[in-house]
């Protein structure tokens, strides 16, 4: 298979391939694209941007040369716009709502939002600076999209805010969840930073409930956000899954972002289990590392799979293979316990579920093994619900459980945004749509405290 | 096939499209590549006394990322000896003795020295003469050029002189910085003159470096105005033009010059009353070849049109271009949007609600999509909303038969006159 694979992928230069792929828009292809930009007044493709960002404001400013004053236009509207300009669907989003689809082509706002924010991070650029203090405190369990963008929120409204972070660094599944040759991580070390510089102090490597008592933060802040997003790749319930070889795809990733590039998987082979982004996140890492062959299985059909249109083109090019209607049944190892099969069997498609979408069912003795080397799990994350019922706010099966308007949890000093909040018909699962919440949930509680009579954002 | 060959008072030429007195023209080599690209003539640059030129002399104005929307330059006339210019229109003219080669003139205001280098250049073989009363700097401040251009006697004196020597035709270039064009033009005409070309370039200062604080272009840190010309100018020449076709006292021809850079740009000169046009602005951005182009879009033109030669064109709008009491008051248009064309971008909303007549809102249809509607009854007709409007067809303006006859300001203004006599008698 290493024929088809993507030519730009080195065998010899493992680091190289995990590089940011799309090198962005030169000078001149942003002015020309700038300029292409009809300006539109009351804009669809604002209306489609979860945050709302301006975006013909900040692309007049790209034409214009205002390259800070267009930065700061996006980050104002998206604390996370650098690394939401890499990582949104735009084709679903912005650039799916664009007046130009039908006439011609549609502006691309990611690649400009891109060239503005890349302009604002080269030049060291601080765009923010912190309001007059109002006195109240705020303790931001996680430092993630959500629990960022509420802070830099809150911050630009005079709060004491503190993030804890358990990770080393803040960013969250910017920083270490989203491979790095699509959001290397120094884009969301200059989000964290944008952040901090409103006086927002985050205390990173600290675990809440390990390292600080939830007890101690619900009584030493006047209000608490739980932004704490999802955990582990929960077990797929099969025998073999604690073999060596086996992965959880989140740590799989972390691991490409934050060690040096080993080439353990160099010519192996490689199953994905699971077909959401996270899958093709596994997948493609494990391309980069040298595997020789890399299929995704996935128990029900293309129709069902959640990763993004884009993402399965790029694990295509890539060289990932999809089995589709293909379920794991159980890993098998060798004498040293280390993976060295998998047996698979393959899945009809049968009556719709409670989703509505159509319930895989097995075929009897279609079962067939695979020779493989590692097996990535992909099935969705859990929840930290120890975490949540220390904080004692309702949830359901770990999602926690908030007013869709005021983003408040069943204690009123505690909010909730980003992926703890999403599942069971509740939320987005995207990037920019945890930053919206994070500014949304700001605004909620400065309403509760403050009561003003405008908004400021 | 439509004839495209035109007589321009006299000097005949295989198509309109000659190349204007200007860098273009500087050579016999560039003359000569320009004749074998397709143009029909060219307007050598102008001859003159010795000249100096200054480097850093050209600057353009760019437009939304489109570059040229404007031209500007401090060139001088040529720069090369008399007697060079003079031995490469002769070989050149031996090149390609169907095509026109116009020399372009300027001397001091003196009879002696019009009579020597009229003279001189008909010698080499010129099918005309084209006086340039018109070049906006340098020349000028030598009283020269638009200096003189500037000044009606001046006009009809030099005119007068020239034609007193030329046995060809006489061409009198005129400078756009007048108040009225008309009266030079007059001028020209009374000083004997065969036709008249316009427009020379406009006093210009194509822009300043915000960072060096320098103009553009500047010679060692210091500026000096220029002439502009380009796409920019076009409206500017256009109606100059129209104003000296429509006027009885200029019965003699117009080459048409300012900002043409197609065949279609070339159309409306003819119809507003050019017999042919010069070119140079879009040949520096381009090169030679665009009079390709030119040549058989125009040709297509004709054909589509059934019309058999490009000299019927000429004029043909002169009778529609008239002053602003003569139009009708009572003739009503209104703008509407298709919605099935529209992309609902919304500019013709904000446009007409910003700086217009508040007449186009933005609704809801019975589906929730967005739809944009013109109320008529508000609607004054402008026309700002069709020109914002990215989408051709998207929005048109249609005639509303206001059910009232015609009635200009001019009949208005009599008519109340007459009432008034009517009331005191």
């Amino acid at each position: 298979m290493s024929s088809v694979k993507n030519p730009r992928i080195s065998i010899e230069d493992l680091s190289g391939n995990f590089q940011e792929v799309y090198q962005g828009l030169t000078k001149q292809e942003a002015n020309e694209e700038s300029n292409r930009c009809l300006y539109c007044y009351d804009a669809p493709c604002i209306t489609a941007c979860p945050t709302s960002i301006d975006i013909p404001t900040f692309i007049k400013k790209i034409a214009s040369g205002n390259l800070r004053g267009s930065a700061k236009t996006i980050m104002t509207a998206n604390p996370i716009g650098a690394s939401c300009a890499r990582v949104c669907p735009t084709e679903e989003l912005c650039e799916g709502a664009c007046v130009l689809n039908h006439p011609t082509k549609p502006i691309m706002i990611g690649n400009l939002q891109r060239y503005a924010t890349d302009w604002a991070i080269q030049n060291e650029q601080i765009l923010f600076h912190p309001g007059k203090k109002n006195g109240k405190t705020v303790a931001i369990i996680g430092g993630g999209p959500a629990g960022l963008a509420a802070a830099r929120e809150l911050g630009l409204l005079g709060y004491d805010v503190t993030i804890f972070e358990a990770n080393e660094k803040a960013g969250g599944l910017n920083t270490y969840g989203i491979v790095s040759f699509r959001l290397p991580k120094e884009i969301s070390y200059w989000e964290v930073k944008q952040v901090e510089s409103l006086q927002v102090s985050i205390r990173t490597n600290t675990r809440v409930g390990k390292d600080i008592s939830v007890e101690e933060i619900l009584e030493n802040y006047d209000i608490v956000i739980l932004a704490i997003g999802m955990s582990s790749v929960p077990n797929l319930g099969i025998s073999g899954e604690e073999l060596a070889g086996v992965y959880d795809a989140i740590e799989f990733v972390k691991e490409t972002k934050t060690k040096p590039i080993s080439n353990q998987f160099l010519k192996k082979r490689v199953v994905v289990i699971g077909a959401g982004n996270t899958a093709i996140d596994g997948a493609t890492c494990s391309v980069r590392l040298g595997a020789e062959n890399v299929k995704i299985l996935y128990r029900r059909t293309i129709e069902e799979m959640t990763a993004y249109e884009f993402e399965y083109e790029f694990a295509k090019q890539d060289g990932v293979e999809f089995r589709w209607l293909t379920a794991p049944k159980r890993i098998i190892g060798d004498e040293q316990g280390h993976v060295k099969a998998i047996e698979c069997i393959k899945m009809g498609l049968g009556e719709p579920g409670e989703d509505g979408r159509r319930r895989p069912v097995p075929i009897k003795g279609s079962e067939f093994t695979l020779e493989v080397d590692a097996v990535i799990k992909a099935i969705g994350q859990s929840r930290y619900i120890d975490l949540i019922e220390e904080f004692a706010v309702a949830h359901n099966d770990g999602v926690v459980q908030i007013d869709p308007h005021t983003f408040q949890t069943s204690n009123e000093k505690v909010f909730a945004c980003g992926d703890v909040i999403f599942g069971k018909g509740q939320g987005e699962a995207m990037v920019v749509s945890a930053a919206q919440q994070g500014k949304e949930t700001a605004h909620a509680i400065h309403k509760l405290l403050f009561n003003p009579v405008s908004e400021t954002a | 096939m439509a004839d495209l060959r035109i007589n321009f008072a006299g000097i005949e030429s295989p198509n309109p499209f000659w190349l204007a007195s200007a860098p273009p023209t500087n050579s016999g080599y560039q003359v000569q590549r320009a004749f074998e690209a397709g143009w029909g003539g060219a307007v050598w640059k102008t001859l003159g006394d010795p000249i100096l030129n200054v480097t850093s002399r050209f600057a353009a104005v760019s437009f939304n990322g489109q570059k040229v929307a404007g031209f500007n330059n401090i060139e001088l006339i040529t720069d090369r000896p008399l007697e060079v210019n003079l031995k490469e229109i002769y070989e050149t003219k031996k090149l390609f003795p169907n095509h026109a080669i116009i020399a372009s003139l300027m001397v001091a205001p003196s009879q002696e020295k019009w009579h020597e280098i009229v003279k001189r250049v008909e010698d080499a073989g010129v099918d005309g003469l084209e006086l340039n009363f018109g070049c906006p700097h340098g020349m000028a401040e030598r009283g020269m050029g638009s200096a003189s251009g500037q000044v009606p006697e001046l006009v009809e004196k030099q005119t007068y002189w020239a034609k007193e020597a030329a046995k060809t035709p006489v061409i009198v270039k005129l400078t756009p910085n007048i108040t009225d064009i008309t009266v030079t033009a007059e001028a020209a005409v009374n000083g004997g003159a065969d036709a008249i070309s316009m427009i020379n370039t406009i006093n210009s200062l194509a822009g300043v470096d915000i960072d060096s604080w320098n103009t553009i272009p500047h010679v060692g840190g210091k500026g000096a105005h220029g002439g502009y010309c380009g796409p920019a100018v076009k409206p500017i020449a256009l109606h100059m033009v129209g104003e000296c076709a429509r006027n009885p006292l200029i019965p003699i021809p117009i080459s048409g010059i300012g900002g043409i850079s197609n065949w279609q740009n070339a159309v409306e000169f003819l119809l507003m009353g050019a017999t042919g046009v010069q070119v140079c602005t879009a040949a520096m951005h381009h090169g030679f070849r665009i009079v390709e182009d030119m040549i058989e879009g125009l040709d297509h033109y004709l054909d589509d049109k059934g019309i058999a030669s490009v000299m019927d064109l000429v004029g043909k709008s002169v009778v529609k271009y008239s002053d602003w009491g003569n139009l009708d008051l009572n003739y009503k248009i209104v703008a509407k949007i298709n919605a099935d064309v529209c992309i609902n971008c919304n500019k013709c909303h904000i446009a007409c609600e910003d700086t217009s007549h508040q007449c186009i809102d933005m609704l809801k249809d019975l589906a929730g999509n967005s739809q944009l509607k013109v109320r008529e009854e508000d609607c004054v007709g402008c026309n700002l909303c069709s020109i914002v409007c990215p989408v051709d067809g998207a929005i048109d303006m249609i005639e509303i038969p206001s059910g009232l006859p015609p009635m200009t300001w001019n009949e208005r203004q009599a008519a109340l006159g007459v009432a008034s006599c009517d009331s005191e008698k």
